[in-house]
């Protein structure tokens, strides 16, 4: 009896902290629709229409699903990477060049391995060869940047960026140059495509929906272990909530640092890899503006949590797949998407906001995302 | 006394916090020229009460009445206005500035554009002269010691015309002669008109210089009495508002071999200056030894250095013979080190960590916590259920974050923690009951004194004398880095330590 008891009030503890936690997302959605909705009708659109647009055009048949879920896929990996990193203290501004060198190295692993030696691989070791090369490359871009914080103290955030620029820059040089792709009507700066034995295969026949995203659900369900069950995710989450604390239970905080790095880099490059081995096949040069941006609004939307990360990957995936439908019924320019997504992000990183407008009283806990500079 | 002396009135002030009421129609008056002491444990109401008076929170219900006109603070400047000048208990001064700027900061005098010093220093002077304060104006305020720091903030408020000074817990951080130096002033400011709320814990103190006394518990306001009619166990009572044992109970110790040797130890803090300066001392197993000395003369690098948080630039850390100098601080728990940190939420605990999680902090990846890297929940909760029973630890739960429980039971999870830990040779314990309610001092001085009794080395270091004479079996002082003296309890009198303590002891050598 007193057990089952237990058990009870701790599922409804359980409950009542995930609809805490969720709570004020919820209420940011909603909050950033209706705003949304009412500079829709201010420039003389109909709100309803554009929002029955959005939905049909993301959820309304079996091609949008599909395609949403395409969409979703590198944004959970790339949320994942940012909330990874959020978890350990450490903000990855830098996602967005973990993914490109992902995406560069698991192309050149498609499409030149068999050339290098002379004969073609089975599949089975040319694709997880293609995606392996492609996640070491990340954890490796970002893990740079994690040796520089614990060794030098170098902020995250500015080293983040400056190694976006190298990798951009870097990848930019590559596709125009020696990895571009010489079929003579090419003028784009691109790779060749990859070899057949290093493509992930699709869910469906007809749909470009693929079994990378299934990856992306595992993956996330994987990192959810990791944080929560595991020592090493223990440790992780006691260097990002407390490094003095972690330094005085033993914990080597300066390996943890970079390690929290490493993995978050191993996402995001797994972001660009799954984009490559699944989806495009070759990597392009502009192919992944901005899924490294949107994942750091994706993982504050999604709290840090996978499955937070899971959902709030799918709305902005949502979101960006059915921007062209509700073009087309209502006239209202795409770019009301980008809108709408910075409204939700607003609201929820001013969560102030959201608490005053639903007169939510605050816990008095607040979620420390990143420490300042020097901290 | 006629309702005209009275300078300052709050009238049944109630503050409520969330899930706390602070001040539950609390009543408190200010004579002139008297030293009214506002005494009460932490989380009592005192500092909730004179943010209210100084206008860093607003009163829920309640006015506030200066010199008998009813006042509305809504800010520092309003209370700043109305006379009314506050001395923190962490002092709000830029070190590298001089007195003088530090004086005219937030209400500069300039002339033609730049700041006018020459006027503030004359003012300072005179204010310095009639007040008995002796303060330099052009001195660099970080190269004063605390207690003219102290003064300083004094001659800010006074500056700006106060005729009402509350002193926040003026004492904590000077040397028992530092303090009768501040009681001299304080008299000497009420001579002159001026009245002062003088908060406080420590109840020699209050009996020594108030006028009034006035006790808050919980939130309400026990009884308000002259120091004639009263005393320390009749105060200790109405704080705690049970009978309380002043004195610690404990045998006479049984000490064996050395466990912890200390040599030639040279330790930088984190700006690069050597604070510890050459210090060597050892402690034996079953016994207590007590470092004391003002804060800020090196304790915390000292700590710091021997417990792995700190690299330390030479001399040895050695516990029961094996040398740990240098060693991190995960190989100082296995090597039989239990710490209880200075700061306990800052390295003690991980407040949004669940009690059984923060129980675990420090062996979380030993079985049987872990198998195999992965987190064994059942084991964490069961010893947390264990502890918390076991360390009288008062949570709803072993689920609640540690940042729900009272600072005296935060502390009971980290001495819980580390006590527990089966291997336990040397127990270093800095600060253990600082900001404590009496129950958990009480509770953690006798577990303090178990382990000794169960031959456990115990290097206590302390700020508050009272709680060093009363646990330790020897004492050594430290001052500015150094060990300056090294004396057994026995012999021990508190004026010679307070010397010591203020360094007496290097300026005759």
């Amino acid at each position: 009896m007193q057990s089952e008891k237990q058990s009870n009030s701790l599922t409804r503890q359980v409950i009542q902290s995930i609809s805490d936690a969720s709570l004020v997302p919820f209420l940011a959605i909603l909050t950033a629709v209706v705003v949304g909705g009412v500079i829709i009708a201010f420039v003389g659109g109909d709100p309803l229409l554009a929002y029955r647009g959005l939905i049909q055009g993301s959820f309304g048949s079996t091609k949008a699903l599909s395609e949403t879920a395409v969409w979703a896929t590198p944004y959970i990996f790339a949320g994942l990477a940012v909330a990874l990193a959020f978890k350990g203290g450490l903000f990855n501004i830098g996602a967005e060049g973990q993914l490109a060198v992902g995406a560069v190295a698991s192309s050149l692993i498609g499409y030149a391995l068999p050339e290098w030696l002379g004969y073609d691989l089975p599949a089975i070791i040319h694709l997880p060869l293609a995606i392996i090369f492609g996640i070491l490359m990340g954890g490796l871009w970002a893990g740079i940047v994690g040796w520089l914080k614990a060794y030098t103290g170098g902020h995250e955030v500015i080293n983040t960026i400056m190694m976006n620029y190298i990798a951009l820059n870097t990848t930019s040089f590559l596709l125009n140059g020696v990895m571009k792709d010489r079929s003579p009507t090419n003028v784009i700066a691109r790779t060749p495509l990859i070899a057949d034995s290093a493509r992930i295969p699709p869910l469906f026949e007809g749909l470009r929906v693929h079994w990378g995203f299934i990856l992306a659900l595992l993956v996330a369900f994987l990192i959810w272990w990791l944080l929560n069950k595991t020592t090493l995710g223990f440790q992780i989450r006691t260097v990002g909530l407390n490094p003095d604390a972690a330094k005085y239970a033993g914990i080597n905080v300066k390996r943890i640092i970079i390690l929290t790095m490493v993995l978050s880099g191993m996402l995001a490059g797994m972001a660009g890899t799954i984009e490559v081995t699944g989806l495009n096949y070759r990597h392009e040069l502009g192919f992944s503006i901005g899924y490294g941006y949107d994942a750091i609004a994706i993982a504050l939307l999604g709290k840090s949590h996978p499955l937070g990360v899971v959902l709030s990957a799918f709305l902005f995936a949502a979101m960006r797949n059915g921007a062209t439908r509700m073009q087309f019924l209502t006239q209202m320019p795409v770019d009301l998407i980008s809108m709408l997504q910075a409204f939700i992000l607003l609201f929820v990183a001013a969560d102030a906001i959201v608490r005053y407008i639903y007169r939510i009283k605050s816990k008095g806990e607040r979620v420390v995302l990143t420490r300042g500079w020097g901290g | 006394m006629t309702e005209a002396n009275i300078v300052l009135e709050a009238k049944n002030i109630t503050k409520q916090f969330p899930g706390v009421l602070a001040n539950d129609r609390v009543n408190f008056d200010l004579r002139k020229g008297e030293i009214h002491a506002l005494l009460g444990e932490n989380g009592a109401g005192k500092s909730t009460l004179m943010n209210l008076i100084y206008g860093l929170h607003l009163p829920d219900k309640g006015e506030i009445f200066v010199n008998g006109k009813p006042i509305e603070i809504k800010s520092p400047n309003d209370s700043i206005a109305a006379g009314i000048g506050m001395v923190h208990q962490h002092f709000m001064l830029i070190p590298v500035f001089t007195v003088a700027e530090n004086v005219m900061l937030g209400d500069e005098v300039t002339k033609r554009g730049s700041l006018d010093r020459a006027t503030v220093a004359a003012k300072i002077n005179e204010i310095s002269k009639q007040y008995g304060l002796d303060v330099d104006p052009n001195a660099l305020v970080g190269d004063l010691p605390v207690g003219l720091q102290q003064r300083v903030e004094i001659v800010k408020t006074l500056y700006r015309n106060a005729e009402i000074v509350i002193l926040d817990e003026p004492t904590a951080v000077l040397t028992p002669q530092e303090a009768e130096d501040l009681f001299r002033i304080m008299h000497d400011l009420t001579a002159r008109g001026v009245s002062i709320i003088f908060i406080t814990h420590k109840l020699k103190e209050v009996l020594a210089v108030a006028d009034r006394i006035t006790v808050m518990r919980a939130g309400h306001v026990v009884n308000t009495v002259p120091p004639s009619e009263t005393n320390e166990a009749q105060l200790a009572n109405m704080m705690v508002g049970r009978q309380v044992i002043l004195t610690v109970e404990k045998k006479d110790h049984q000490a064996s071999g050395d466990i912890l040797k200390v040599e030639n130890l040279f330790v930088r803090d984190q700006r690069g200056l050597e604070t510890i300066h050459n210090v060597s001392f050892t402690v034996r197993g079953g016994e207590i030894l007590g470092i004391a000395g003002v804060q800020g003369n090196g304790q915390t690098e000292l700590s710091e250095a021997i417990t792995g948080l700190r690299a330390v630039q030479s001399g040895k850390v050695l516990i029961d013979e094996q040398d740990l100098t240098d060693k991190s601080p995960r190989f100082m728990t296995a090597a039989g080190l239990a710490h209880i940190p200075e700061d306990r939420q800052r390295h003690g605990l991980v407040l949004s960590y669940s009690v059984a999680d923060n129980m675990a902090l420090c062996d979380y990846y030993r079985p049987p916590f872990s198998n195999r890297g992965v987190i064994q929940q059942k084991a964490l909760d069961e010893n947390a259920r264990n502890l918390i029973s076991a360390f009288d630890v008062r949570t709803p739960s072993p689920f609640v974050n540690a940042g729900k429980l009272s600072g005296g039971n935060q502390q009971k999870v980290i001495v819980a923690r580390e006590l527990s830990r089966e291997n336990v040779k040397l127990v270093i314990a800095n600060q253990p009951t600082r900001g404590l309610d009496v129950g958990s001092i009480e509770y953690i001085h006798s577990e303090i004194i178990k382990m000794r009794d169960r031959g456990v080395a115990v290097l206590l270091i302390s700020a508050e004398l009272d709680e060093i004479m009363a646990l330790s079996d020897r004492i050594v002082v430290m001052y500015r880095g150094q060990i300056v003296a090294t004396v057994e309890t026995k012999q021990a009198t508190r004026e010679q330590l307070g010397l010591w303590m203020a360094g007496a002891h290097v300026e005759t050598a």
